[in-house]
Order: C-alpha cells, then sequence, then structure tokens
C-alpha cells in the first residue's frame, strides 16, 4: 500500500498543482517511480496507491500500472481514492486512517504481511530482505530505518531498539532525538495486527490517524513484537527544494550513491517516446543527464535536463534542473535554478544572479540561492532574475510587462480557476 | 476508410555486407534506437492503418523480437493488429517465397478475412516520417486504379533505383528497373496503395502462372490496363539497404537539424521498441559534439560527429569521431576510433586505434578487438 496522497507543502510551487510524488526527477522519471519499482523488482505485484491531494497528474501517469509491469490478470495496481459510502463519504484524515478506508480491498486478497510504503522518497531497496527479516525475528511489525546524523534525526520520527533490534522506544519528530535511528516511513505487517490496530485507532476520538504518531505509538505500549530493519542502501527525502534540487544534481557525479544504469535493478516509469539525445555544433556538455528528445546547442554543465529539453546557442546552463520540453532560447544564463515543464524562456535571459537574498515571503521554502520557475511560464527576453525566486505556475511574465525579478521576491499570478 | 498495412521486410541486403549476416535489413538498427521497419511501420500507425502484416523470410529473429506483440506501436489490438508472416510448409510442400508477389499470395488469408478496403504496401528498408492521408486523398481524387509513390530523383543515383515516367496528369506511363538510362525524372519509393479486391484479383492472376514478382508481374505488366498513378513525395526519403557508405550517411544525416526536426519533431513520433534505461550521461571527463547520444549510454570519451545507440560505454581518454556505435558497445580507456561501424555489444581495448579510411570500418557483433 502506497501512500501517495500527500502534498509536500516544502516544495513550494513545484507541488502546487500535483501531489509530491508526481514531482518529476532524475530526468525522466517522478518520485513515485522509486517505490514502484522497488515493489516490481522485489516482485510485489499488487499494489494498492492511496491518492487524495491533486491526483489528476499521478493517475494519469500510473494508468493501469503497465510500465511497471503491474497490468496483470491477478492483482496489479489499483488507484484508491477517497470515496463517499452510502452513509457517508470522507477524506483521508491521516496515513492510517487512509488504509483504514480501505480494509476491505485488502481482504479481499486475504494477505499474510502487508507493506505500508510512502510515494515520497527516491531510494532503491528489495523489500524481500526486510520480509525475511521481519519472518526470521517472528515479528507483528518491522519498521524499516536508516542512520542520519543526530543533528537531522530531529525531522523524522526517531527508533530505540535494544541489542536484538527490538524496538523498545519510537518518538516522532523529537526536538532532542535520542538515537540516530530514523523511521523511513516503511513498515512491514503482518495483516491481523495492522487490522486490528486499524480498527481500534478508528474508534479513538483522539487520534489523529496517523502512522507515525497513533498507531506506532500505541501498538507499542501493548508490547507488539515490533523490530527495526537497518537498511544501508540509498534513501532521500526529497521534502524540500534544496534536496531535490541536491539529489537530482548527485545524479551528475562520476559515481553516484544511485545507481539508475543497474541492469538488475531497473527503475520503470512512464515516459513518453523521444528520439536521443542531440548535441549540435558547438554544444559543450559536461558532468551532467541530458534525456531523450533534448537539443543543446549550448553549454551544460552539472544540470539534468529531462525530456525534450531544448537549450539554445550561447546558453550557459550550470547547476539546473530543467524540466520536461521547456525550451531555452539563446544566449542566456541559467544558474542554480529549477525550471520546471513545459516553461519558455527566451533569449538573453539571466536567472540565479546577483546579490543572495533571504525570500521575504517564505524563507523556509526558497532558499540555498535557488530559484524556481513553475511550469507552463514564459519568460521574456531579457528578463533578470535574482537568486532564492520564485516564478508561479502558468503566469506569462511577457504579458505582465516585468523584465526584473531581485533575489529574495517571489512572482504570484491570480489564479484562474 | 479502412486500410490494411503490409510491410515487405524479407529481404537480407547484401550491400550491407556483414552488418546484415544475422538479421534482415529492416531490422538494422539506425538513428541511435531505431531499426528500419520503425519509420513505415510508425507511419501506418499514425495514419490509421489498425492491421499491419510484417512479410519476413531471410533471418527474421532480430525482427520478431523487435517487434513483439506490436505493442510499443499500439498495435497489440483486439480489432487488428500485428501479423508476421513467414514462410511455412503445409500438405503441398515447403518453399520460400519465390518472389513479393508470391509472398503476399502465400498471405491471401489476411487479405481475404479482413474487413478493409484498401491495402498500403511498404517496405521495411526506408526512412522517412509521412503522413499516408496524403496519399489515400490523392488517390481517391486522381480516380487511380494503383498508387506509387515518387520522388524526384535529382539527389538519387538513378541506376541504384526504379524509374518512372508520368504524363502531366501524374499517369505513370513506364518503369524501369535499376538502369543506366532512367525511365523518367522521378523514382520509385516502393510503396503502393490499392483496393483490396483488385490487389486479390491481380495476384489471382500472375502468381498461379509463375509471375512472382510485385512490380513486374502486378504493376508493370498492367500500367496500359489500369490507371496508375504518381503520388510526388517530396520530403526526406533513403532506403537503408543501397550500400554500407548509404547506411552511414543517412545515420549522419541525422545529425542535421533539419531532418532530425522532419523525422523525429514535427511531423509525429517514430515508435519503437522500449527499453526503460536511464537518461544518457556525460561524466566530468566526457564530451560530446555534433553527435546523438540514446538512453542508458554513459560517456566519458570524446565523442564527435557520431551516433551513440543505448546502453554504449565510452570510458575516459577515449575518442570516437566520425562513427556509429551501436548498442551495448564498450570503447575501453584511450582507444580511438574514426569512421567505424560497430555492431551490438562490441568492445574496443584500451588504447587501441581503427580508422576506416574510404569505407567504414565495421565490427561485427561480439567482437572484441
Amino acid at each position: 500500500m502506497i501512500l501517495a496522497g500527500g502534498q509536500g507543502t516544502r516544495l513550494g510551487i513545484l507541488t502546487e498543482d500535483i501531489a509530491k510524488p508526481a514531482v518529476p526527477f532524475g530526468g525522466k522519471y517522478r518520485i513515485i517511480d522509486f517505490t514502484l519499482s522497488n515493489c516490481a523488482n522485489s516482485s510485489i505485484y499488487t499494489v494498492g496507491v492511496l491518492t487524495q491531494y491533486k491526483p489528476r497528474v499521478l493517475s494519469a501517469h500510473l494508468g493501469i500500472g503497465r510500465d511497471w509491469d503491474m497490468d496483470r490478470k491477478q492483482g496489479g495496481l489499483f488507484i484508491l481514492s477517497p470515496y463517499t459510502a452510502s452513509s457517508k463519504g470522507e477524506w483521508y484524515k491521516g496515513t492510517a486512517h487512509a488504509i483504514q478506508q480501505n480494509m476491505d480491498f485488502i481482504d479481499k486478497f486475504s494477505p499474510k504481511y502487508v507493506l505500508v510504503l510512502s510515494g515520497d522518497h527516491v531510494y532503491s531497496m528489495d523489500y524481500n530482505e526486510m520480509l525475511d527479516f521481519h519472518i526470521s525475528k517472528n515479528a507483528d511489525v518491522t519498521i524499516s530505518c536508516i542512520k542520519v546524523p543526530l543533528s537531522e534525526a530531529s525531522r523524522f520520527g526517531t527508533v530505540i531498539t535494544d541489542n536484538v533490534l527490538r524496538i523498545i522506544d519510537f518518538e516522532e519528530k523529537p526536538l532532542h532525538p535520542k538515537s540516530q535511528l530514523i523511521s523511513m516511513g516503511i513498515y512491514l505487517f503482518n495483516w491481523k495486527v495492522l487490522r486490528n490496530a486499524l480498527v481500534e485507532d478508528e474508534k479513538d476520538k483522539d487520534s489523529q490517524h496517523d502512522f507515525g504518531k497513533n498507531v506506532i505509538p500505541k501498538l507499542l505500549s501493548k508490547e507488539t513484537k515490533m523490530y527495526a530493519y537497518e537498511f544501508e542502501g540509498y534513501w532521500r527525502d526529497v521534502g524540500t527544494i534544496h534536496s531535490l534540487w541536491e539529489t537530482n544534481l548527485e545524479l551528475t557525479h562520476p559515481m553516484p550513491a544511485l545507481n539508475l544504469y543497474d541492469p538488475n535493478w531497473r527503475f520503470y516509469t512512464h515516459s513518453e517516446e523521444m528520439p536521443p539525445a542531440f548535441f549540435g555544433k558547438g554544444s559543450n556538455v559536461i558532468k551532467s543527464l541530458v534525456s531523450e528528445g533534448s537539443r543543446v546547442w549550448g553549454e551544460v554543465e552539472s544540470s539534468v535536463l529531462f525530456q525534450g529539453v531544448k537549450v539554445g546557442k550561447g546558453t550557459v546552463v550550470r547547476n539546473s534542473v530543467v524540466m520536461t520540453n521547456t525550451v531555452i532560447g539563446e544566449n542566456c544564463l541559467i544558474e542554480n535554478a529549477i525550471i520546471s515543464e513545459n516553461s519558455i524562456v527566451k533569449d538573453g535571459v539571466q536567472i540565479g544572479i546577483g546579490e543572495e537574498v533571504e525570500n521575504e515571503e517564505f524563507p523556509s521554502i526558497y532558499n540555498h540561492g535557488i530559484t524556481v520557475i513553475g511550469e507552463g511560464v514564459t519568460i521574456p527576453a531579457k528578463m533578470k532574475i535574482g537568486k532564492n525566486c520564485s516564478v508561479a505556475n502558468f503566469l506569462d511574465v511577457e504579458k505582465m510587462g516585468i523584465n526584473l525579478l531581485k533575489s529574495g521576491k517571489n512572482l504570484k499570478g491570480e489564479r484562474q480557476n | 476508410m479502412k486500410v490494411l498495412g503490409l510491410i515487405l521486410a524479407g529481404d537480407k541486403g547484401k550491400a550491407l555486407d556483414k552488418l546484415t549476416k544475422k538479421r534482415a535489413s529492416a531490422a538494422m538498427p539506425v538513428g541511435g534506437k531505431y531499426r528500419a521497419i520503425d519509420f513505415t511501420l510508425s507511419n501506418m500507425v499514425r495514419s490509421g492503418v489498425r492491421k499491419v502484416g510484417v512479410i519476413t523470410q531471410y533471418n527474421p529473429r532480430s525482427l520478431m523480437d523487435h517487434l513483439g506483440s506490436g505493442r510499443d506501436w499500439d498495435l497489440d489490438r483486439k480489432h487488428g493488429g500485428l501479423y508476421i508472416l513467414q514462410p511455412y510448409a503445409d500438405e503441398e510442400g515447403m518453399y520460400w517465397y519465390r518472389g513479393t508477389a508470391d509472398a503476399i499470395f502465400q498471405n491471401m488469408t489476411i487479405l481475404k478475412r479482413g474487413n478493409e478496403d484498401y491495402v498500403l504496401i511498404g517496405s521495411g528498408d526506408h526512412i522517412y516520417n509521412f503522413d499516408f492521408n496524403a496519399l489515400y486523398d490523392y488517390h481517391m481524387i486522381s480516380m487511380a486504379d494503383i498508387t506509387v509513390m515518387t520522388k524526384s530523383s535529382k539527389e538519387y543515383n538513378t541506376s541504384l533505383y526504379g524509374t518512372i515516367k508520368t504524363d502531366e496528369e501524374g499517369r505513370i506511363l513506364q518503369i524501369k528497373e535499376k538502369s543506366e538510362k532512367p525511365a523518367g525524372d522521378l523514382i520509385n519509393l516502393g510503396v503502393y496503395f490499392m483496393n483490396k479486391k483488385l490487389l486479390m484479383d491481380l495476384l489471382y492472376a500472375s502468381v498461379p502462372n509463375e509471375k512472382y514478382d510485385f512490380l513486374n508481374d502486378v504493376v508493370i505488366s498492367n500500367l496500359k490496363v489500369l490507371r496508375v498513378m504518381s503520388y510526388k513525395f517530396t520530403g526526406y526519403w533513403k532506403n537503408i539497404k543501397k550500400s554500407v557508405q548509404e547506411y552511414k550517411r543517412i545515420n549522419m544525416d541525422m545529425l542535421d537539424s533539419d531532418i532530425s526536426t522532419e523525422l523525429f519533431y514535427e511531423n509525429g513520433r517514430i515508435f519503437t521498441k522500449l527499453k526503460d534505461l536511464a537518461p544518457p550521461k556525460v561524466t566530468p571527463t566526457g564530451s560530446v559534439e555534433n553527435s546523438i547520444v540514446a538512453d542508458g549510454s554513459i560517456i566519458s570519451g570524446r565523442v564527435r560527429n557520431s551516433v551513440i545507440f543505448r546502453n554504449v560505454q565510452i570510458k575516459s581518454g577515449a575518442m570516437v569521431e566520425d562513427s556509429i556505435v551501436m548498442e551495448g558497445s564498450i570503447i575501453e580507456e584511450g582507444a580511438k576510433i574514426f569512421n567505424c561501424i560497430l555492431d551490438k555489444n562490441v568492445t574496443i581495448r584500451s588504447e587501441r586505434t581503427y580508422k576506416g579510411y574510404e569505407e567504414p570500418l565495421i565490427f561485427e557483433k561480439w567482437q572484441v578487438v
């Protein structure tokens, strides 16, 4: 069961129109592809995807699961959206509530184990190893955990274990973490145990119906056999603009921790059919991913270009992520930027220039000097855009007659609904 | 209008030398990720053809592997779909196709069974991007019995192509097979459109009388009695199997912005077998200029004026110039290749240098040199 309903508020305009699992990543993928590919590579072919926030792009991406080999006669991929029943209809109130609402779906398959996953993370993991661990410990619940620096542990649920890895304490986002071991949001349950816990949680009026905050602590208090499976592979939470940008750029390193080229562990996606990448006369590309359908006549350094991106003559793109079908004109300078899908950057534009100034409205979202341009945006010729800026989705800046956006400023449009 | 597509893909393509030792010319890799047949197949599918028969004979293994169930061309259908038509043995004996007309005749069932009104015959060897709807319209308006696609012979060596003479209206008066003296200023592109019933009649009238060639015995021998019209195509069109030089030139043509725009961007997509590979990557020691690079490839060396297929590794210090490197090949550290064609899974060992002079140097599948 993949939880894919989250908004991911810290991704700013990137998740204004799509759910976080649908955010593009790594040249041709969307974040949820990693969880789905891990499932397919682990031979898990019965998968429910729980959607809620702006699911249109996500649902279109998933289709009937064919790209992950999940179009099956038995099992397969199911999109589970909130629904109305004869007595009442309601939104998913929390992660546990989302699963609780679909208990009848799970019952249909009468599984022994249920794996609860999040569609928000970029990682590469064989769930069979976790299942082997779960069985060998005769556990009721196993939480997949990873070690992070103590300074970062407070952003996550921390786990304290005894010397046989049985969990003795669990704290959700503690101020003073006692452990470096954090929960990756991957839970393996014996279905009977989970089912009972969900039924009980639903009756609890004080519960927020969240796995980390309610269900797990409650189970722990009842001395459920709960173990920590320590994962040592690649796992990234790409929940912020900075981490999304950084994790993308990591892929351009000579030996990145995430190997997209491993023939035995492929990542699958729903991608468009495009011709191979084209490097024109006079182009200069170094340390970058340039996806199919892209055409480069300029200079690209330490960047990730998605499918169908065009980079004109005399343009320099550095330390940037440029998403699908965005067209960058001639003689531009793009640095430390994320430019979303289907945008047009006209000739002579400069992005990411000038002094670094804190974002005036959302310093916790737009920081580290990264400027974010939304999808379907038109940036007029010769416009200058500073650092830590944002330009909202679908803005035609050319029509607005604006030619300068200073560092730390946001360009917002009136939403046309 | 319902149209049945037939693609002739049984030829070896002798002129391609070692490259077609183990594959039909229609299965020749081209343009970084495609096979020659992708172009005609995609053109047909995009022009509303829902049922396609691919007629094979010469070593079809790699072609069949490529086509699969037809899923990548949207041809895995409950109605219509993809049919592979191979020579077969039955009670009357076993024999290979004795010619193109015979090949279609042997598969008369596909003509008899369907509810299509028209048949579009193409070849698996042609590289072009075209919406056949323009051809259908021309066929109707000109009240043709058979329409043949043609092109001005200007850029072509006419001794290698069939040439055509028409009257002012576009009716074909004469077709000459590869000859020093061309019939007219048009070449035959080997694409034919006609009523299905008419095709069946013409086949029944020729093949049982030991006339097995489609062009000679079905088209040319009926020029006087039927209205055979020429539809003049003006875009990019090449035949993959004329020579190794020409094969290389077709690949290099795709480095030309105008040609690649016409073939791949402007007129609808060319579909091919999807492989789910990661985006191509240029590492800190790599550089690429005037080249195309397909998915899954990692470039750590220097690449100039070349076509790099999927899953190729060009290691640091290596140099690739003016070459075609097919899927899965590896150019090891410090190796240099100029004017070479590497078939699939070739390894060039480190520090080696290979250079083709007048003719490109060809390395066969799985060679380690």
